[in-house]
């Protein structure tokens, strides 16, 4: 599992033979604002302008897998919004967090649907359940709940027993 | 079982607890034997989608002798909590193991049964065969895993690729297929069948003896003797079943391979008692998206056939 690693330059220093990292320091120097190596895992927190950027050059680089895309609530935090990206190596038998941070007003990120289908779904969820737009997304619309739902009941502020 | 096992895996990883060996092998047994009744009710409501009655009530009939032994192990016969953050609710009951045993002997001469009647009869070979093909771009595209990934031609494994639980202590095939198509799903679950209960075998023939749960009285709760006769067991009783237990702040991912799938945890822990966040990657979320592109150009009766082959699970979708 090794020491955690919990700021950028520990993890740049730490692990500069990953190629994740290499391929990013070399395509996109400012996009990557913070990192974290911890329980084994890496976490790359990303620019939320350069997402797709971002991920379209690690899945030239071999993370060729989206797993998933979900969000975490930080609410009262600022910027409130985490939307977490899982990508897999199958060469590589490696995973790589992204993290884009967005704020709470008119929270909106990139969608990464062209780089991978497969976050469709899952942005679509992000949308019915946090409320966070996805740019270029081909179809934002609600997948969980109905049309007409008020509110995004994941969000932390949302009544427990929903708006009435 | 299985999204049992992957929940404790994801806050053992954040409590960074060391599990038991004789945990971690039950808990590969147990996840085998979920992973054969998971395909033993594919295959039956499958087949009969297709127009093979006969089959289902020969793989029910199976399924039921995997309920019995759930339900002695864990009282209940689905749904059932028997892992725990740190190990095993209990011990195994005495004599489970032979019944284990005369179960996962006889399945072998069961799946052949079930080929004689599926695998050679045309009717279904035509409504199987070069229907609903993914290609493994596209499969990889649309975010498909388990036997749908392996049967495009993609060899991946969670259980051989990125271990966890020792499964790297078994030796078993992971079956693959190039075609693509809803057969090769079909091969390749028989085929996964029959490597399961060499795993089975396998963990049967080497359990360890040992504890079944981790040594972190904060976590794991005491046992019912100890709380009796010694104080101090008796208080962490008390705190863990009044307060819970505290997990250091943090985010970890843990991806096991269900029976349809990779299935993911993403807990995130702001250090409190309670998750500040849980999400689960299911499986058959992400398969649904390659729906329309296997079922383009073709008939409205392989659509069945074709969802079918992906063995979706809508509690898994609509949650």
């Amino acid at each position: 599992m090794g020491e955690a690693l919990l700021n950028k330059e520990a993890v740049y220093a730490g692990l500069a033979q990953n190629v994740a990292i290499q391929a990013l320091c070399a395509a996109h120097p400012d996009a990557v604002t913070n990192a974290k190596f911890d329980h084994g895992e890496l976490t790359l927190v990303i620019a939320p302008d350069a997402i797709r950027g971002v991920c379209r050059t690690l899945q030239r680089t071999g993370y060729n897998f989206l797993e998933d895309v979900t969000c975490v609530d930080w609410y009262p935090g600022e910027p409130r919004f985490q939307v977490t990206y899982h990508i897999l190596s199958h060469q590589l038998k490696e995973r790589i967090r992204l993290q884009a941070m967005v704020a709470s007003i008119d929270p909106s990120v990139d969608s990464i649907v062209p780089v991978w289908p497969s976050a469709n779904f899952y942005e679509r969820e992000v949308w019915d359940l946090f409320g966070v737009r996805f740019n270029g997304h081909p179809g934002l619309r609600r997948i969980m709940l109905p049309e007409e739902w008020d509110g995004h009941p994941l969000r932390k502020d949302y009544p427990v027993e929903g708006y009435r | 079982m299985t999204n049992n096992l992957c929940y404790c895996l994801a806050v053992e990883k954040l409590l960074q607890l060391e599990i038991p060996e004789r945990a971690q092998w039950v808990r590969v047994l147990l996840n085998e034997l979920t992973r054969l009744n998971s395909h033993l009710i594919w295959l039956g409501t499958h087949a009969m989608d297709i127009g093979a009655l006969t089959v289902f009530l020969y793989t029910f009939r199976e399924r039921e002798d995997i309920l019995r032994i759930f339900e002695q192990i864990s009282g209940q016969r689905m749904m059932t909590s028997y892992f725990r953050v740190g190990g095993l609710a209990l011990d195994l009951p005495l004599g489970l193991f032979d019944t284990v045993q005369s179960f996962i002997k006889v399945l072998p001469e069961k799946i052949d049964e079930y080929e004689n009647l599926l695998t050679g009869n045309p009717i279904f070979m035509n409504r199987l065969k070069n229907v609903g093909t993914l290609s493994a771009a596209d499969a990889i595209a649309f975010g498909v895993t388990g036997p749908p990934l392996r049967a495009s031609g993609i060899d991946w494994d969670l259980r051989r690729d990125m271990p966890y639980s020792s499964y790297e202590k078994f030796k078993f095939e992971v079956p693959i297929s190039s075609d693509g198509d809803v057969w090769a799903r079909y091969v390749v679950r028989l085929r996964e069948m029959r490597e399961s209960v060499k795993i089975c075998q396998q963990a049967l023939d080497g359990m360890p003896e040992g504890p079944i749960k981790a040594d972190a009285p904060h976590v794991v709760l005491p046992d019912r003797e100890k709380m009796k006769t010694q104080m101090e067991a008796l208080i962490y009783h008390f705190k863990i079943v009044t307060e819970g237990f505290q997990v250091p702040a943090g985010e970890v991912y843990q991806a096991v391979e269900s029976p349809r799938g990779e299935m993911g945890y993403y807990v995130v822990s702001d250090g409190t008692a309670k998750p500040w966040r849980v999400h689960m990657r299911n499986p058959s979320f992400a398969t649904l998206q390659a729906l329309e592109t296997m079922c383009v150009g073709r008939l409205i009766a392989d659509v069945v056939a074709v969802i079918g082959s992906i063995d979706i699970v809508l509690g898994e979708i609509d949650r």
